[in-house]
């Protein structure tokens, strides 16, 4: 167990793309660390440059405080599972996963080997797999023989390279909470690689997100939904994504293509001699209007919308509402959706009501939603014109005295079942 | 895939039945000629009239009159073709991985080099091997075969092994240094075993071209120190200067050929696809 530091590290090519531009991070010891951010963000590059299967062309990567730029992989002591799981086709389960004690060479007796694998599979629950060959397992099992064989040795650390992006939706649900326990009840510093944003929100104690080899933003999931540092941190994270729409300064309002939003003082501070910016709204901040009077919601702002189709998901009502974007800030958003991987189809808001609403396709519908939430962006920069450092930088507090509770409260609860057993 | 239609069937079984019969014939000819008394050789008949074993006697008895001639080319023939063989499966293997995996200038240098080489035609380098081998001393030697076999079977070798080694997945390499395993071990222990029915199919093709040298063996050899077995075939003669030594011939052609039968028989199974299935999602 040990914190990875990162200083400056750059990865460039021998072609001369620049695939990862001056990182900096610091991953404390036994911390989930996420990094997340769409293909070709240089997400994947970062962990192979820690793990040292590439060459880090400038920069200082210390584990343990330890300088490693030069250290062969074998000698950096970290554990990694990779995407398709490399497991050894010709070896067993059992040989695959002691495959690293095997190499110590003279390290561990067989009967201590024996002992740590099965261990290590009990864990994971593949004891009754130990005889088996790769080739006959599912796609599940697979996976947890990868893990098995990261957490047999006591690796200074975790690597993921996205390790559930091949497992279907449902297996990925649970090996995602698996690796969460895992996690927390070894206490292991990780660092997991994810182009999904609903994983990196769910495990990461703190989330990376990088965009072209660039750190844009290192924060709690919490503070990195509530508080992003610019559009595309915002438009990454959540799902459906947040929508952004033009916002024209006028005198006294905001106005939004559908609704004029009032200008409070603290919002007209921030946006300077600016006459468009842009909007961001997250789905759930619109509400069906006769829903959210019901529910005494008030101070919001009602308007009318034609809504073009809808989803019912059982938890949500989904609504999509066609809008005409303007052309200041047209360039602004298609560069954001490219960004995204997106296909750039429609501009579209994405409003996600109360499954007991009425709204169905093609109704002209009343809308309604809360405008102290709004994120304002600058059309040019892309900055969160209304970030607030403070406010992130609790969140960020909070979430790391959680971690840390979870962290002992795990830890008790094994020392616990150890002294039971 | 549904079930083929009687038409279908008997069409398939027409064309596999002629290509056995193209492929079969001369193999069964020769059997049968190589049980044919000497006398019986212009006979017409497919069959011969007597089953004799004359002409095996002739080549393996003790009393043999070719006894001579073909115990020691089926010596030489064994072992230049398996140490020919054995030297390029080595050889290539190293050479194939280097190629599929490392990065270095000259790497297409190499490739078509040996593409030019085994293009070559053997009658045009004979010669010039010729004297070269005799002034130097290779002549009517194993080693002054084994090394214009290499030439024959190594390129060859690099090209099948290398796509070979191109089709498993690197995820095992890394996965094995980032376990603690050294450049070589991560060779060793994760890449030879998966390359093993890849080497395997390699090396017998290398044995088969060794095996079945004429040129080379022909020209580079004088006496029974080294000459190979289808070269020795070209001295068989007959019992009278009358006689064809036909009979001979082809009982010796029937035991070469059983090495080649035993050795397709017995890698078949080793020869199995499929083994690099589950290293990555199937």
């Amino acid at each position: 167990m040990s914190a990875i530091e990162l200083k400056d590290v750059v990865k460039r090519y021998p072609d001369g793309f620049l695939a990862v531009r001056g990182v900096s991070l610091d991953i404390a010891d036994g911390e989930f660390v996420i990094l997340v951010g769409p293909s070709g963000c240089g997400k994947s590059t970062l962990l192979r440059m820690i793990v040292g299967l590439e060459d880090i062309t400038d920069g200082e990567l210390t584990i343990g405080g330890t300088r490693m730029n030069e250290r062969a992989p074998r000698d950096r002591h970290l554990a990694m599972v990779f995407q398709n799981y490399a497991l050894y086709p010709h070896l067993t389960v059992f040989e695959n996963i002691a495959f690293p004690l095997r190499l110590t060479k003279g390290q561990f007796t067989e009967a201590q080997i024996r002992e740590k694998v099965t261990t290590a599979a009990t864990t994971l629950e593949l004891q009754d797999h130990l005889e088996r060959k790769p080739a006959n397992l599912s796609g599940g099992q697979r996976q947890r023989v990868a893990m098995g064989r990261a957490i047999v040795r006591d690796a200074q650390a975790f690597l993921f390279d996205e390790p559930l992006s091949n497992l279907d939706a449902k297996l990925r649900g649970q090996m995602r909470t698996e690796i969460a326990r895992m996690q927390r009840r070894m206490g292991t510093t990780t660092v997991y690689v994810t182009h999904d944003q609903t994983e990196a929100m769910t495990l990461g104690d703190r989330v990376a997100v990088l965009r072209k080899g660039e750190l844009q933003q290192v924060a709690s999931p919490r503070a990195l939904y509530e508080h992003p540092v610019n559009l595309f941190v915002a438009g990454f994270i959540g799902s459906p994504p947040m929508n952004f729409v033009p916002g024209e300064v006028t005198a006294d309002a905001l106005r939004l293509p559908f609704a004029d939003v009032p200008l409070t003082d603290a919002l007209r501070q921030r946006l300077g001699s600016r006459q468009i910016v842009i909007i961001g709204i997250r789905p759930e901040q619109f509400e069906d209007h006769a829903v959210a009077q019901r529910h005494g919601q008030t101070g919001g702002v009602p308007f009318s919308a034609t809504v073009d189709v809808t989803e019912w998901l059982g938890s949500d009502l989904l609504g999509y509402v066609p809008f005409e974007t303007r052309p200041e800030v047209r360039g602004k958003l298609e560069e954001l959706d490219r960004d995204l991987d997106g296909e750039g189809v429609r501009t579209q808001l994405v409003v996600a009501l109360d499954p007991n609403s009425r709204v169905r396709d093609g109704d002209e519908a009343r809308l309604w939603f809360d405008p102290e939430k709004i994120l304002v962006f600058d059309p040019e920069s892309g900055e969160n014109l209304s970030y607030d450092e403070g406010a992130a930088q609790e969140i960020d507090e909070q979430n790391e005295r959680d971690r840390k509770a979870s962290l002992a409260r795990a830890h008790a609860r094994e020392a616990k079942s150890t002294a039971a057993a | 895939m549904g079930a083929m239609s009687t038409r279908l069937k008997i069409g398939w079984a027409v064309i596999t039945v002629v290509v056995l019969v193209y492929a079969l014939f001369p193999v069964s000819s020769i059997l049968a000629t190589s049980f044919k008394l000497p006398s019986e050789l212009n006979s017409g008949t497919f069959l011969p009239q007597h089953w004799t074993w004359t002409n095996y006697n002739q080549i393996l008895g003790p009393n043999g009159t070719a006894r001579d001639l073909f115990v020691p080319a089926l010596r030489n023939s064994i072992g230049i073709s398996l140490i020919a063989t054995a030297i390029a499966a080595v050889l290539a293997t190293l050479a194939a991985y280097a190629i599929a995996r490392l990065d270095f200038p000259g790497k297409r240098l190499i490739l078509t080099t040996a593409l030019g080489v085994s293009i070559f035609p053997v009658i045009s380098i004979v010669t010039p091997l010729f004297n070269l081998w005799r002034n130097i001393g290779l002549y009517d030697t194993w080693l002054g075969l084994i090394i214009p076999y290499l030439s024959l079977t190594l390129p060859i070798s690099i090209w099948t092994l290398a796509a070979f080694f191109r089709q498993i997945p690197w995820e095992l390499e890394q996965a094995a240094q980032v376990d603690g395993a050294t450049t070589w071990q991560a060779f060793r222990k994760a890449i030879v075993p998966l390359a093993a029915p890849g080497v395997f199919t390699t090396a017998l093709i290398a044995f088969f071209i060794a095996w079945n040298d004429f040129v080379y063996g022909i020209s580079l050899t004088s006496t029974s120190r080294a000459r190979p077995v289808p070269a020795a075939l070209a001295f068989f003669t007959g019992a009278s200067q009358f006689e064809e030594p036909t009979g001979a011939i082809s009982a010796a052609a029937v035991i070469v050929t059983i090495p080649v039968v035993i050795l397709v028989l017995l890698f078949q199974r080793q020869i199995v696809s499929g083994l690099t299935q589950g290293a990555v999602k199937g």
